[in-house]
């Protein structure tokens, strides 16, 4: 497959807000079942390994008009449950089996309150991940958490799950995190050969595909990529910071690049580089999930920082890793998560010297004229100074 | 009417009582330079009161203290300040009313600086943005932080393994936390002691909420409730004052039932009681007073609430045990109203709409507040559905003026209150 055709068919998937390749899935076997999740992570491998494919939902993006969804919600509360809502009431997720609705914030955890009273025959979960980061106390409660998960699923399928089918499948997953890592340390090598729009079409594909599915692609992908030149333009280089929920129109991510702006690292849909390091796979994989959630994961606002000095750790090593000069912070309307950390995460940043800019944003989105004059402006005065 | 018109309050010996408690409490933290005593920051919704006692540090409660600024008209500016900042204009603004009073110098109500905390305890009950708000506290003062995660009960209820992992964060993070900020070892009987003293107030607290059973109410239970429910959400739960003070309140209100009286409103008693509400959701603090007057000039009364129930839901029969300490706070911390799914939010309505025979239903929206908020719409037509009685809705923010609009408030509440009116008489008729 050559870059044009994968990226086609990413693009294709990003925009079907029907999700049939993941309907036609399970329409291939019959017993096979789907489970919905949100953002920010949830362990797919014991979703995987109990023969279910995990879907990711980000909302209905700027493809869905949102007629009822509006109805259950006040303005001042973020677009993507109100689009998540719009996809159950007009029937696009009714072939998925179960819900997970993972810790992220008070808006989804509502949320997985409200299916169960507007969709009481489906299977939900709310997913509590540890904000304690000891192997014996946070550990224990999230291994419980993650069984209890699985007991769920089992009592689904009707099927027993063993550990070494988890293993398996964190074995699928540690590949594919290796290729999504590849790809992201490709970008921030030679941004001009990976545009971010078809590095963001790639990972979201992850979301709706099955896994082995999704790393052939990236596969196909890495290698088209090494053997074509594409043009190198004069921009600047920025992380993007803030948009692991709620996603930016396409268009958004788009028009960052078009002003002059290579982002060579980003936390959008991150479910795919959420464990950083490879997860162990031949021994109890409950205790390799959390060690690596508790030990290697990213961080998000959706996550306690335990120290002070934690606190944009990360985001300060990425900006070394990646040799950026700047920081765009793009965070959804009415995000607490990502509006509360921002103000922290730009005084550390301003501590060390590094340039940054915000604004907001809506999945829905239309005008991107001002966020390209910003982030342009921005680019501008990134390369005046460097 | 504008506020700053409305009378001198009316106000009750226990009124009295609980205003020199906190006013004792603001002296006892503004004066911790001087006497040596630590203090200890903390949220309202499960806090752990008795344990920070127990170590002999002062509870600060920067909820409380938004509200306090918020009553007094002061939170407007300390907002704007926070998001001149770099503030989000989107978020809670609790958290940025209490940025902006450190940044105006961090003044108490009685006029004196309010000393840096000693430790942050970061218990999250029922909201996400606890833990933003003290990781940005912890930005600014940089002292230790205890954090005690508390799971949200997403099935609808509390497990052995939830109350497990709370009791091991209680054991092995907090505990040593507090006993290394304060120097005071720990001592599980003075717990104990402590807890006989909350449950008994607490017996009293749900005297005093279901008294609303009777009618004519003797109470409001959201604009009075938030009264009566300030010294066992607060500082004082675990203490003889407390005690003291829900027995004093408990006889004043056996005594307007004697009397057949009504809530006592800042304006005198509310003589005619027209409606009785159930009411979700947290007040409005920077116009309160010219709220609750919407309310009782108009004959309505509000019989139950579920933001009085932020700091537990001892109406559903939790108490603070002395023979499990430890098991208690962590199954106090779980259950409190927020921590609760939306099914059981939802039930819990349902419940108290039809023990307290309401006539109705209203949802007071706040724009900060997410934890509440998300979902309210939701709510209300399931209540609509399942008891037959209207509802209606309701915007407006905890302590940000620009989101309290009088006129619109007033426009809707008085519609509503026909609505109520034209479905008795429909009823009436049908009968
Ligand atoms: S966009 Fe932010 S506030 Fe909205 S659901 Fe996601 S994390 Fe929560
Ligand atoms: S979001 Fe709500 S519960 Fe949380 S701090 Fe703000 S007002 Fe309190």
């Amino acid at each position: 497959m050559g870059i044009a055709e994968i990226v086609e068919r990413c693009e294709r998937l990003h925009e079907d807000i029907d999700f049939t390749a993941a309907r036609e899935w399970k329409a291939a076997e019959p017993g096979r079942r789907v489970i919905g999740y949100l953002p920010v992570y949830v362990p797919e491998e014991i979703i995987h390994a109990a023969g279910m494919l995990p879907l990711g939902i980000t909302g209905g993006g700027d493809q869905m008009e949102v007629i009822h969804g509006d109805a259950y919600y006040q303005s001042y509360i973020c677009r993507i449950p109100r689009s998540t809502i719009e996809l159950g009431i007009t029937g696009r997720l009714d072939f998925v089996d179960g819900m997970i609705f993972p810790s992220i914030c008070d808006v989804i955890r509502n949320l997985s309150g409200m299916w169960k009273l507007m969709f009481p025959d489906k299977y939900v979960r709310y997913l509590d991940v540890p904000q304690n980061y000891r192997d014996d106390i946070g550990g224990e409660f999230y291994r419980n958490e993650m069984r209890e998960l699985l007991a769920g699923l089992e009592a689904l399928s009707g099927r027993r799950v063993s550990d070494d089918d988890i293993n398996a499948s964190i074995r699928v997953y540690n590949r594919n995190r290796e290729l999504v890592r590849t790809l992201y340390a490709l970008r921030s090598d030679q941004p001009w050969q990976v545009p971010t729009t078809e590095l963001y079409l790639l990972s979201r594909a992850g979301l709706v595909l099955p896994v082995e599915e999704h790393n052939q692609l990236l596969e196909a992908y890495l290698e088209a990529v090494q053997s074509e030149q594409r043009p190198r333009r004069d921009n600047c280089r920025i992380v993007v910071n803030g948009s692991f929920c709620e996603q930016p129109p396409l268009n958004l991510i788009k028009s960052i690049e078009m002003a002059g702006c290579y982002v060579v690292d980003d936390d959008y849909v991150q479910v795919n580089r959420w464990l950083k390091r490879e997860v162990p796979s031949d021994g109890d994989p409950f205790e390799a999930l959390a060690s690596a959630f508790l030990h290697h994961s990213a961080d998000t606002a959706a996550k306690y920082a335990e120290t002070e000095e934690q606190v944009g750790r990360q985001l300060l090593e990425s900006v070394e890793r990646n040799r950026a000069e700047g920081v765009i912070f793009a965070a959804p309307s009415f995000c607490d998560p990502a509006l509360l950390w921002r103000p922290m995460l730009a005084d550390k940043l301003s501590r060390k010297g590094i340039p940054h800019i915000s604004f907001k944003y809506s999945e829905n989105a239309g005008q991107m004229a001002p966020i390209r004059e910003q982030a342009g402006t921005f680019a501008d005065s990134l390369k005046l100074w460097s | 009417m504008a506020e700053d018109k409305l009378k001198e309050a009316v106000k009750e010996p226990s009124m009295i009582l609980q205003k020199e408690l906190i006013a004792g409490n603001y002296e006892a933290l503004t004066s911790a330079p001087e006497t040596g005593r630590k203090v200890c920051s903390t949220f309202v919704p499960g806090n752990l009161n008795e344990l920070i006692r127990c170590f002999d540090m002062i509870n600060n409660l920067p909820e409380i203290n938004a509200i306090n600024n918020g009553m007094r008209k002061k939170t407007g500016a300390m907002i704007q300040d926070a998001e001149k900042a770099g503030h989000s204009e989107d978020v809670c603004t609790y958290v940025k009313s209490d940025i902006g009073m450190m940044a105006q110098g961090n003044i108490a109500p009685n006029g004196k600086p309010m000393p840096r905390p000693d430790m942050l305890m970061l218990s999250y009950t029922g909201c996400y943005t606890f833990m933003k708000w003290f990781e940005l506290l912890r930005h600014e003062y940089k002292c230790p932080t205890a954090m005690l995660q508390v799971p949200y009960q997403g099935d609808g209820r509390i497990t052995p393994e939830m109350i497990r992992y709370v009791v091991k964060q209680l054991k092995e993070e907090v505990i040593p936390t507090m006993e290394r900020v304060s120097g005071v070892k720990f001592d599980i009987d003075r717990l104990r002691e402590m807890l006989k003293l909350s449950a008994r107030a607490e017996d009293d607290l749900v005297w005093v909420l279901e008294s609303a059973k009777h009618r004519p109410s003797p109470i409001d239970a959201y604009f009075g409730a938030v009264y009566y429910m300030g010294p066992i959400f607060t500082a004082f739960r675990g203490t003889r004052e407390a005690v003291d003070y829900y027995v004093m309140l408990r006889g004043e209100i056996e005594e307007r039932i004697a009397r057949g009286q009504g809530p006592i409103t800042p304006e005198g008693e509310q003589k005619e009681q027209k409606y009785r509400l159930v009411v979700e959701g947290p007040p409005n603090w920077t116009s309160f007073r010219q709220f609750w007057k919407m309310f009782y000039d108009e004959g309505a009364v509000v019989v139950a609430s579920t933001y009085s129930k932020v700091g537990g839901l001892y109406d559903r029969g939790f108490r603070h045990d002395p023979e499990h300490p430890l098991e208690s706070l962590a199954e106090y911390c779980l259950s409190c109203y927020t921590n609760n799914n939306m099914p059981q939010r939802v039930d819990l309505i349902e419940q108290y709409m039809h023990e307290y025979e309401a006539d109705g239903f209203l949802t007071n929206s706040i724009k900060s507040c997410n934890s509440f908020a998300a979902g309210e719409l939701l709510m209300m037509r399931e209540i609509e559905k399942r008891t037959g009685k209207p509802g209606a809705f309701i915007e407006t923010d905890l302590v940000d003026p620009r989101y309290f609009s009088a006129a619109n408030v007033k426009n809707r509440l008085e519609s509503y209150f026909q609505m109520i009116e034209q479905k008795r008489k429909g009823e009436k008729s049908a009968a």
